[in-house]
């Protein structure tokens, strides 16, 4: 369970992240989404002690989160936002060399190396080095790498940009499945299908704050599940109904071309998040 | 333990894939030093009965020791920390800081007595005489340790790599002429011997030359080594647990 208490971070007199309070339960798959500079890596920073909140505390399965505390590292696997794989190690170097920092038997690492590079499809760059594999493959490496040590905590910050869509959707599959088998799964993403089709719970964050949670269901119900479209000469507005009822009332009034359609998670996203908030 | 031990494999993968490069480049200074100033020079110059080119063995050593151990640790790991980002990978594992930079340091210091014995092994060939001892190689090593430890420490407080070359051009350069590598520092005014005798590389070129020309050491030459490790180390333990 990861438990953030009012964790501020600020850089300068810039604040990143602002009281933001979280409980991740046991189990559950929870997306972090926001726009950019929201302060979603801050958070997944602050999680894995690679920088302190300025204010606040974490503890993660009941042990506080501190540079110096290796006891709770073990448990998190972590697939950082930005490319980090050692450029001149090779695919199978760098899987090996996480393996020992998580004090992985070398059978043990052995049998995680192949299944991984299985499954990511990556056993024929095993030798390839890490600076010469495409966009997308690093991205598969990285993944792999954080799943070597059978982590019961993963962290993904934005774990499929630039992969294509069959890659995206064989790491769906994987994080569903490893999800259903206990992993506690924290995901930040731009992708809003992504985090409608994985995330048993959704957290909204604008500017530092967290502004909304709860279920993709929850968080349509919250704005209307109902949303009408209208194409305005300039640009789209959105205007969210409890009910069908209402929307249609409402449409029935409008000169401009609209649909009407059930509110998806980014109307939401847009409604709750964007400068371009419009209401009805 | 672990952690040193797989931090030491990561050094060690690099230094095979760069063994050529990593030989040829940290040679390449301390060569030219013998020729120049030991062959070249020095043939017409006797320093109190010592011919120059066993004067300035041990101070060639312990200068190409000192830039080998630091360029080891310091622009490799500023590098994995300002753009890589592969610092990250060891900070967010389960391994200490302590096994982390005690892995970074001793590889680097282990590159600095690759090079060094490099070094004397050419040195001999051309005809150098050099007294050598388990002593002398102690005391070579600790030298390494001393500017691995720098580097390590260097690495983690620099904002960009051009202090890196800063770093360089207005420490580590002014030391490989100044500490009493090519020149003995009781020659130079007493103000300047005294800031000469304060600096970190001096003892190891001092100690290294008396046992090389079979003198007695002096204490003073381990002592301010250690005393100049034991601060690099802790203040590099310090800016281990603050970088980000
Ligand atoms: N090292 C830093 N120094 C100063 N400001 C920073 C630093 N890191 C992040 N910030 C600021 O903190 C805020 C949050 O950044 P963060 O990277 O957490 O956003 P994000 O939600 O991950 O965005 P993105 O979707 O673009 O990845 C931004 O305003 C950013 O400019
Ligand atoms: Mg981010």
């Amino acid at each position: 369970m990861i438990i953030l208490d009012r964790v501020t971070k600020l850089h300068g007199d810039k604040v990143a992240v602002d009281h933001l309070s979280l409980h991740i339960k046991p189990g559950e798959f929870f997306g972090l989404l926001g726009p950019n500079g929201a302060g979603k890596t801050t958070t997944l920073r602050m999680i894995t002690a690679l920088t302190p909140p300025s204010v606040g505390q974490i503890t993660i399965n009941g042990h506080p989160v501190s540079r110096n505390n290796t006891v709770f590292k073990g448990q998190i696997g972590l697939v950082p936002q930005h490319v980090n794989l050692e450029p001149e190690l090779t695919v199978e170097e760098n899987l090996r060399l996480h393996g020992m920092l998580y004090n992985m038997k070398r059978d043990e690492i052995n049998r995680r190396l192949a299944e991984l590079l299985e499954f990511t499809e990556l056993t024929a760059e095993r030798h390839a080095l890490a600076n010469t594999l495409s966009g997308g493959m690093k991205r598969k490496v990285l993944i792999a790498r954080a799943l070597m040590h059978n982590p019961s905590l993963l962290l993904l910050d934005e774990p499929t940009v630039g992969l294509d869509v069959f890659s995206r959707r064989r790491v769906w599959d994987l994080i569903k499945s490893l999800n259903t088998r206990g992993i506690t799964i924290l995901l930040t993403t731009h992708y809003l299908e992504e985090a409608e089709h994985l995330c048993s719970r959704i957290g909204l964050l604008k500017k530092g704050r967290l502004i909304m949670t709860g279920s993709v269901e929850q968080l349509r119900n919250m704005v209307g599940p109902v949303v009408v479209e209208v194409f305005a000469r300039d640009r789209t507005r959105l205007y969210f109904f409890r009910d069908q009822a209402g929307a249609l009332d409402f449409a029935s009034g409008l000169t401009e071309e609209f649909t009407i359609r059930q509110t998806s998670l980014e109307d939401v996203f847009v409604k709750m998040t964007g400068e371009r908030v419009e209401n009805h | 333990m672990n952690g040193i031990l797989a931090v030491l494999w990561r050094e060690y993968l690099y230094f095979k894939k760069r063994i050529w490069s990593i030989t040829g480049s940290s040679l390449v200074a301390p060569l030219l030093y013998l020729t120049a100033f030991g062959w070249g020079l020095g043939r017409a110059v006797n320093m109190a009965g010592v011919a120059y080119i066993d004067f300035i063995v041990p101070g060639i050593l312990a200068l190409s020791t000192m830039n080998a151990s630091f360029n080891a640790v310091s622009t490799p790991l500023s590098i994995a920390r300002l753009y890589d980002k592969t610092l990250e990978e060891y900070l967010v594992s389960p391994i200490t800081l302590y096994s982390f930079a005690a892995g970074k340091i001793l590889a680097g210091a282990l590159r600095g007595m690759y090079v060094g014995l490099l070094l004397l092994a050419v040195a001999f060939v051309l005809g150098a005489n050099c007294k050598l001892s388990g002593l002398f190689l102690l005391l070579a090593f600790l030298n390494c340790l001393v500017f691995a430890s720098l580097g390590y420490l260097v690495a983690l407080k620099i904002q960009s790599h051009p202090d890196m070359t800063r770093f360089n051009s207005f420490v580590i350069t002014p030391m490989i002429f100044l500490c009493g590598t090519f020149f003995a520092p009781e020659h130079t005014p007493a103000p300047l011997q005294l800031l000469i005798k304060a600096l970190p590389l001096t003892p190891a070129s001092q100690g290294l030359r008396s046992l090389a020309l079979g003198q007695e050491l002096s204490w003073y030459a381990p002592a301010l080594q250690l005393l100049y490790l034991v601060v690099f180390i802790v203040w590099g333990l310090r800016a281990s647990h603050k970088v980000e």
